[in-house]
């Protein structure tokens, strides 16, 4: 294959895929200024300024580094490149599977460099997230098959150009995700982890070892991480390629995001146990009825193929 | 010579040859020279058998003779075993078994045409391969490992000849169960593996381990008459004893549900499926190397590799169905349990049981898609959990202990064993690595097949899958600030083979397209035809795991280059400030130092694994009544 | 540049008060003084904080983990007093297991005296640690931010 060829074919995914890498932490830091303002608000104060989220990676990257052992920090890098390496698959439009696997990979490095800490906090943390991975993986799972059997692919690619918007199919999916959704964001109920919140019982869970520039890199990696999560909410109104319905993902998206800002406001965090029976709790009534129902449905290959 | 002769009767040599040797010198170099020849045997075989399109081999009446001659001493050996253990069930079930082969055999009611004996397709040879290498492999590494073994344990009698004539009986007899035809060979081999699998569990002869290794019999030999009724049924009313004939009955539309179910159940069986778990944990007494080579990389495979092939017939029918179903919910139960233990060999057991009950649901669902995942799911794993085995056993002896536990910080304590582990558990389940290839294929397999019951078995299961190889991970990662020395005792038998298994984990993930189209799209070919379905995971995909691959070992390789020099301020961890100057310790209330202790999570509380096991095997039990009844419902009809 | 004063994380410690200045310290956090418009966040963790705000005279029995979290708070750091007992020992200054004052163990920036201190005057003392902490930020040398300078951290570490 020449380079202009491989250009025509690739060249879209490529380009989405670079703007993600370039553009994502932009997105994700305003989205966590947006956050930590809102926030403020509904608490009835005024909160940072927007740029918050910069000043203060910005500020970890002055500070002294110091660290538990080397390992860990080496741990948190590999973390961050797996996160861009995920999100840029999505945007370059490949597998939802391979995705979610990519996906899980770089949460376990991130776990990983929790446990080489060695140190109570981040170990329960450590441990504590990867119950939260347990609890929301089938849901994800789960939404990934939706989505082929509604659109009768994997490929973003290909779902893009769907007939219809998966969400006309999967709607009981699209709620059961948006609940996982809550852990993936780290958000009370479910920030049983981490959180944003100071003062919590394990202080700050899986990232208390972690100061100076690592924990500069998990900030930049979460932005990241909030940027592809968004676009997968999109995702489920995307359909024939149409940059409104586009638009309109991207404001449901948002939507969603509010309603997660304002659930993490309102509800204290639960218990482990709860945590995992209620997710998968609903990832199991959801998945099943939802995709029986399109099983029945369909009869034969996806409707919206 | 014929290198499938060889593969059967060669293994017979050393097993009589070490029964005799007593001194260590000679048993090493024994058993190094023949696991070499078995392995380069078994790929003779296979490139001598690569290309022809049917391998077939006739051979002498008196051959079957012989075996059923054989077999009746076996059966009355366990009989006066059994007896002498007041053991009556296992008396019942052989003498139902032997009466039943018997009277099949000599009645001059039975008429059945002459079968076809030996048959090697790819599937068979993958097998061979399997066997033929990682038991090779096996049989090194149990060296060194019995010796320190004995060591260790003084108060045990030394039975070392018997342990090596046995694994060698073990290799030939699994050759047979792969590359037979004939169900009654298949059946006789079978059954070898059965009482060799009793031999090596009862190994210590303590109670304890005569109990468990009673619990493996009986319900092999449970199995065992489930496959003689097959056997006998299939003769009567088709007149023939031939595995294929009853494939090709099956996809032209005959009644063939009772065989299939009678096979299907001891297939079952064989790989541990619940309810009949329990005999694969309680085989976890034996010597570690049998736990690797009957108890996961092989033995266990029969009975998979059985269901493989039965596959086609199974699909779209009630019998199909059934597997699913008990392959789905001993997958996700298996996961679940496997989180609540912390005894390393538990943990692998049970993945064993998982990993098995998801190529079982691979076969049951029978389509092209999914026996490509469950050929590819049985080459994985086969190496990637002997690999464990093995890591573990060596570990044990190295620590006194095999609690993951007690694995804590091996990263610094023995770096080597490490990432031998880290290999294994990666291999297990992490993207870009093997098994989650055949997982994901599976996955598509499920999906596609409509089921969506086995689709939420499935991702339910693999999220399980991943706490509890995560959390080993963790325990192993961890740096200690303070070492502790560790006695390594790792022999260079030992070595050798981790080392092989190791590469060989690694490399079947960049390799794996090549096993794909070398091996196993020629068989789904064989079976399915035309419409056998190639490459299930598209190139594009391939492609970008080859780049995850890439940037998983450069990367890593990378950092280290450019982190190895750099001085890094190392401070203690945070410990609410009540550190001592030691990591290891905290200043506790009354201003003495204490000890850190770091525990995983079990969550036995929440998971309650005994009652979990009790309703699964409940549901699987109902499972397969209700199509058992769909079956004699028929009979009667 | 100096993001350091824009992004302060405090870390608050009670050395043997009386929990009234701690008090004041949380209400700084309330919709009424709402210090995280300047970017202020109560991190409750020493290796994420760069404000070290030590209420209470400190005593034998805390000495040494007002040391220790002093200790694990990577550089540029600053120490603020808050209340008359971490300034002088106050109405503890007495007492037999009482150090005297936060001096007496870490070296303070900035005194915020009051009995208890007013979250105004604990608001001031903050912002005029700021300026102590981008002085310290101008001081350290730019390579110790990359970690190479290896010498041990003041507590020994576990290297
Ligand atoms: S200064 Fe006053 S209010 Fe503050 S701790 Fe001391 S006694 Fe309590």
């Amino acid at each position: 294959m020449n380079v202009n060829a491989f250009l025509a074919a690739y060249g879209v995914r490529i380009l989405s895929a670079a703007l993600y890498v370039l553009l994502a932490p932009l997105f994700g830091g305003l989205l966590a200024g947006v956050d930590r303002r809102i926030t403020a608000r509904m608490q009835g104060r005024k909160g940072p300024p927007l740029l918050q989220p910069f000043y203060d990676v910005a500020k970890l990257f002055e500070k002294r580094r110091v660290s538990v052992n080397k390992l860990q920090n080496f741990f948190v890098v590999l973390f961050l490149v797996f996160l861009v390496f995920t999100g840029a698959l999505f945007f370059a439009g490949g597998d939802l599977l391979l995705f979610i696997f990519a996906f899980t990979l770089a949460a376990l490095f991130f776990i990983s460099a929790a446990y080489a800490a060695n140190s109570p906090y981040s170990a329960i943390g450590a441990e504590r997230e990867l119950l939260q991975m347990m609890a929301y993986e089938p849901m994800v799972l789960l939404t990934a098959v939706g989505f082929y059997m509604a659109t009768g692919s994997f490929q973003v690619g290909d779902i893009l150009f769907a007939k219809g918007p998966a969400v006309a199919s999967i709607p009981a999916l699209f709620l059961g995700f948006c609940y996982v959704l809550t852990f993936k964001f780290r958000k009370s109920p479910f920030d049983l982890s981490t959180s944003h919140h100071g003062h919590q019982e394990i202080v700050k869970g899986i990232t208390t070892e972690f100061s100076g520039s690592s924990l500069a890199l998990i900030e930049i990696a979460h932005w990241y991480e909030a940027t592809f999560l968004i676009a997968f909410v999109a995702l489920f109104f995307v359909w024939g390629g149409n940059p409104w319905s586009v638009l309109l993902g991207l404001g449901v998206a948002l939507v969603v995001y509010f309603l997660e800002i304002l659930i993490d406001n309102t509800f204290a965090r639960v218990k482990w146990q709860l945590a995992i029976q209620s997710a998968w709790i609903v990832a199991g009534t959801t998945g099943f009825l939802n995709l029986l129902v399109l099983t029945l449905v369909q009869g034969g290959a996806g409707w919206l193929s | 010579m014929d290198p499938v002769y060889f593969l059967l009767l060669f293994p017979l040599l050393p097993a009589l040859v070490l029964l005799a040797v007593r001194n260590d010198r000679v048993r090493t170099a024994v058993v190094w020279a023949s696991a070499l020849i078995v392995a380069g045997a078994s790929v003779w075989m296979a490139g001598r058998y690569y290309t022809s399109e049917y391998s077939l081999f006739d051979t002498h009446a008196w051959v079957g003779t012989a075996m059923s001659a054989l077999k009746t001493l076996f059966a009355i050996a366990v009989a006066i075993y059994a007896i002498r253990r007041r053991r009556f069930w296992i008396v019942l079930i052989v003498a139902a078994q032997e009466a039943l082969s018997l009277w099949f055999e000599f009645s001059p009611a039975v008429r059945v045409e002459e079968p076809l004996n030996l048959f090697a397709d790819k599937l068979a040879i993958a097998m061979v391969l399997i066997v033929g290498v990682v038991g090779g492999l096996i049989a090194i590494y149990s060296l060194g490992y019995m010796r320190t073994y004995h060591r260790h344990h003084p108060e045990l009698k030394d039975r070392r000849p018997l342990f090596y004539s046995v694994v060698f009986v073990f290799l030939s007899a699994m050759f047979g169960i792969v590359l037979s035809n004939n169900l009654q060979w298949m059946y006789f081999f079978w059954e070898v593996t059965t009482l060799c699998s009793f031999l090596l569990i009862g190994y210590t002869r303590t109670e304890e381990a005569k109990r468990n290794a009673e619990r493996a019999l009986g319900f092999n030999l449970l199995g065992g008459l489930a496959f003689v009724g097959a056997i006998v049924y299939e003769g009567l009313t088709m007149g023939t004893v031939d595995l294929r004939k009853l494939l090709v009955y099956g996809a032209s539309g005959y009644d063939v549900l009772v065989p299939v179910l009678l096979l299907s159940f001891a297939g079952m069986v064989k790989s541990a499926q619940l309810p009949f778990s329990s005999w694969l944990l309680g085989a976890m007494v034996a010597p570690t190397p049998t736990s690797a080579l009957l108890h996961s990389s092989t033995m266990v495979k029969a009975g998979v590799f059985l269901l493989l092939k039965l596959a086609p017939v199974l699909a779209g029918h009630a019998s199909g169905t059934m597997v699913v179903l008990v392959g789905g919910i001993t997958f996700l139960v298996g996961s679940i349990v496997a989180i609540t233990h912390s005894d390393a060999k538990n943990v692998l057991a049970y993945s064993t049981v998982a990993n098995l009950g998801l190529i079982v649901a691979c076969a049951g669902v029978g389509t092209s898609e999914a026996v490509w995942a469950g050929f590819l799911l049985t080459i994985f794993h086969a190496v990637a959990k002997s690999l464990m085995f093995l890591s573990v056993g060596t570990i044990e002896h190295s620590l006194g202990s095999r609690d993951i536990e007690d694995m804590h910080g091996l990263l610094v304590k023995w770096p080597a064993m490490a990432i031998t582990i880290a290999i294994g558990i990666a291999g297990m389940f992490l993207a870009p690595f093997g098994m989650l290839i055949s997982k994901w294929a599976a996955m598509k397999a499920f999906i596609d097949s409509r089921n969506v019951v086995i689709v939420l078995l499935l991702v339910f299961g693999s999220s399980a899958t991943l706490f509890f190889w995560v959390k080993w991970l963790g325990k192993i990662v961890a740096v200690l600030s303070h070492i502790e020395p560790v006695h390594k005792e790792a022999s260079l038998d030992e070595g050798t083979a981790l080392a092989v298994l190791a590469g060989a984990t690694s490399l079947m993930c960049v390799l794996f397209p090549v096993v794909s189209s070398y091996l196993i799209e020629p068989y789904l070919f064989g079976v399915f035809g035309p419409a056998a379905t190639g490459a299930i995971i598209a190139q594009s995909n391939i492609t970008v795991m080859t780049m995850m691959l890439g940037m998983v070992v450069v990367i890593p390789a990378a950092l280290y280059l450019f982190m190895h020099g750099r001085k890094e301020t190392i401070v203690p961890t945070y410990l609410a400030g009540a550190n001592t100057r030691d990591d290891r310790y905290f200043v506790d209330a009354h201003q003495e130092p204490r000890r850190v202790f770091l525990s995983n999570w079990y969550m036995t509380g929440f998971f309650q694994p005994e009652r979990l096991l009790r309703w699964s095997g409940v549901a699987s039990i109902l499972t397969m009544l209700t199509v058992a009844a769909i079956a004699v419902g028929g009979l009667l009809r | 540049m100096a993001f350091l004063k824009r992004s302060p994380w405090m870390i608050h410690y009670d050395g043997s008060s009386c929990n009234g200045c701690d008090i004041e310290v949380l209400a700084c956090l309330t919709p009424v003084y709402d210090v995280e418009r300047f970017g202020i966040v109560n991190t409750g963790n020493p290796k994420h904080a760069d404000i070290f705000l030590l209420t209470g005279a400190v005593n034998e029995q805390n000495r040494e983990v007002v040391r220790n979290i002093y200790d694990q708070m990577p550089e540029p750091k600053v120490v603020v007093a808050v209340g008359i007992c971490a300034t002088s020992g106050g109405i503890f200054r007495e007492c037999y297991n009482i150090l005297g004052g936060a001096d007496k163990v870490l070296p303070v920036d900035v005194y915020v005296p009051g009995c208890a201190a007013r979250p105004e005057s604990i608001i001031d003392g903050v912002v005029k640690a700021l300026a102590v902490l981008e002085e310290k930020r101008r001081a350290l040398p730019p390579r110790a931010r990359r970690g190479r300078r290896a010498e041990a951290s003041a507590q020994g570490g576990n290297a």
